[in-house]
């Protein structure tokens, strides 16, 4: 469960970039963040992944006040969640295999099982055949599907996606969209941010409408 | 347990790959690391061997007492119980003035000398021999023996060891020195070739923070890695050492059988040699530590 009350996020500079933001997404539940390019749809989700915090208001992660843990905790809190960035930061040095491995060899995962279940994330999202390969030599809906495996591979109860179809032409996009509704089918919260609710194809959906910093919907 | 083992070993051996990205660089680093404990370690070896070598030639913390020419042998009963009730005494000898003088004529050369003397101008003699050497002892004794009735003159035979004893403490103390400057130069070379990586792996330390990793599983293959480099640096001043005494040894045995004696050139013993490895491996961690604690905690996923 996420849980935002009368958040408010202020930058040094004066920018307000979130106003009095509060709503909840259950367990279980998917949820699009929709809003204009500046909206503040960025700042609410690493908010909830203790990127930044609030300056006022709460956020709740699963019972915790993700605002008021301390640096050692934070880890633990960020291993809950499934991130896809908007700039996917993979690792280019790596190969896709060990891209995805890696949030395993962060959680201390045993290594025979932790194959094994890269080996399903990759399947999940059709890159399998493509482990062995660089990120870089990848297409650039290739790279969004091995970020949202390397998200997905220690099977986190929450997924978050910031803009994971913005670079994507329709029928990329389509594809990722897809996958994540699959997700949400075995249970996991799922929260997109995007500015095109239109990919939903008319599945209807939980939209929270942003608007220069405030929820309208 | 598992779990911790796990993490030591993928942080070892992400180490190793690292050093192994890097071959030219880490050749280098340890190339200076090993040169920097090479210096103290070498000077350390080398007044070792001075010491033990200047073992081979002294006689020991000896004294020779000299008694007046009147001398009786009551007196020369006296110095005797006198010596043997001392505690710093190991050992006597004494030497009649008529042996002395048996002796001298034996000797080549000086024989002819004693020819034209009337009568015997040697004194009895004792050659004395202490408990230990410590320039306290030798003193007190010294001082002791020249009080007592009859004796002409004491002399300290190892007095020239002291002095050799002395020097080599003040070139233990410069070794010491040494060894704390180029440790601070190790730390330093570790320090700076961590803090390199780390500003070539920022994206990797952010993405990692990103996905939940710990700070120490982000520092642990950096330790390893300073570690690594500190461990493998003292062995390399280890091979400099071992070399220079191969390179040195032939010419030394050849001065030695010059002066009829049989002497070989020491190395580091394995207990000097496991401390200079741990050492170096500890300094390794802590130029390592200290720079992952200045550089890479700061990185936060922007």
């Amino acid at each position: 469960m996420i849980s935002f009350s009368e958040v408010s996020k202020r930058y040094p500079n004066g920018f307000e970039a979130l106003r009095n933001v509060s709503f909840t997404v259950e367990t279980g539940e998917m949820a699009l963040i929709n809003g204009h390019s500046g909206a503040g749809k960025t700042t609410l989700l690493r908010l909830i992944a203790a990127i930044e915090r609030s300056t006022t208001g709460s956020v709740i992660v699963n019972g915790q006040d993700v605002g008021r843990l301390n640096d050692a905790a934070v880890p633990f809190l960020r291993r809950n969640f499934g991130l896809v960035f908007q700039d996917q930061k993979l690792l280019f040095d790596r190969s896709v295999f060990e891209n995805v491995l890696l949030p395993l060899q962060i959680s201390g995962f045993e290594s025979k099982a932790a194959v094994r279940r890269v080996r399903a994330a990759l399947d999940k999202v059709g890159l399998l055949n493509k482990e062995k390969a660089r990120p870089i030599t990848l297409s650039g809906g290739e790279q969004q599907r091995l970020c949202i495996a390397r998200a997905i591979v220690s099977r986190p109860s929450i997924l978050i996606a910031d803009e994971p179809t913005s670079n994507l032409d329709m029928e990329y996009a389509k594809d990722i969209m897809a996958i994540f509704k699959s997700f949400h089918q075995v249970g996991v919260t799922v929260l997109i941010s995007t500015h095109d609710v239109e990919l939903l194809g008319g599945t209807p959906q939980r939209i929270l409408t942003l608007s220069h910093g405030e929820l309208t919907g | 347990m598992n779990i911790w083992l796990s993490y030591h070993w993928h942080a070892l051996a992400l180490a190793f790959k690292r050093l192994a990205l890097i071959p030219f660089s880490t050749l280098l680093t340890l190339g200076v690391i090993g040169i920097a404990f090479s210096l103290p370690a070498g000077i350390y070896v080398f007044l070792e061997n001075v010491e033990a070598l200047s073992g081979h030639f002294s006689s020991g913390p000896q004294l020779s007492l000299f008694l007046k020419l009147n001398a009786t042998e009551s007196d020369v009963g006296k110095i005797e119980s006198f010596l043997k009730e001392n505690p710093h005494v190991a050992s006597f000898k004494f030497i009649p003035k008529a042996s002395a003088l048996k002796q001298f004529k034996e000797s080549p050369g000086l024989a002819g000398v004693m020819d034209g003397l009337e009568g015997n101008p040697l004194p009895d003699a004792f050659v004395i021999t202490a408990k230990d050497v410590s320039t306290e002892t030798l003193e007190t004794l010294s001082r002791a023996l020249s009080e007592l009735r009859q004796v002409e003159h004491v002399q300290l035979d190892s007095a020239w060891t002291q002095r050799l004893d002395a020097l080599l403490k003040l070139g233990r103390l410069a070794a010491w020195m040494l060894s704390v400057l180029l440790s601070l130069l190790v730390i330093a070379v570790v320090f700076n070739t961590i803090r390199l990586q780390i500003l070539t792996m920022r994206d990797e330390i952010e993405v990692a923070k990103l996905i939940g990793a710990t700070n120490g599983f982000i520092c642990r293959p950096f330790l390893y890695f300073g570690t690594i480099q500190g461990l493998v640096g003292g062995i390399v001043a280890w091979l400099i050492i071992s070399l220079g005494i191969h390179l040195t040894d032939e010419p030394v045995k050849h001065l030695m059988q010059l002066y009829e004696t049989d002497f070989r050139l020491y190395h580091l013993s394995m207990g000097d040699s496991l401390i200079m490895f741990l050492f170096s491996a500890g300094l390794g961690w802590l130029g390592a530590w200290l720079s992952v604690v200045s550089h890479l905690l700061k990185i936060e996923p922007q």
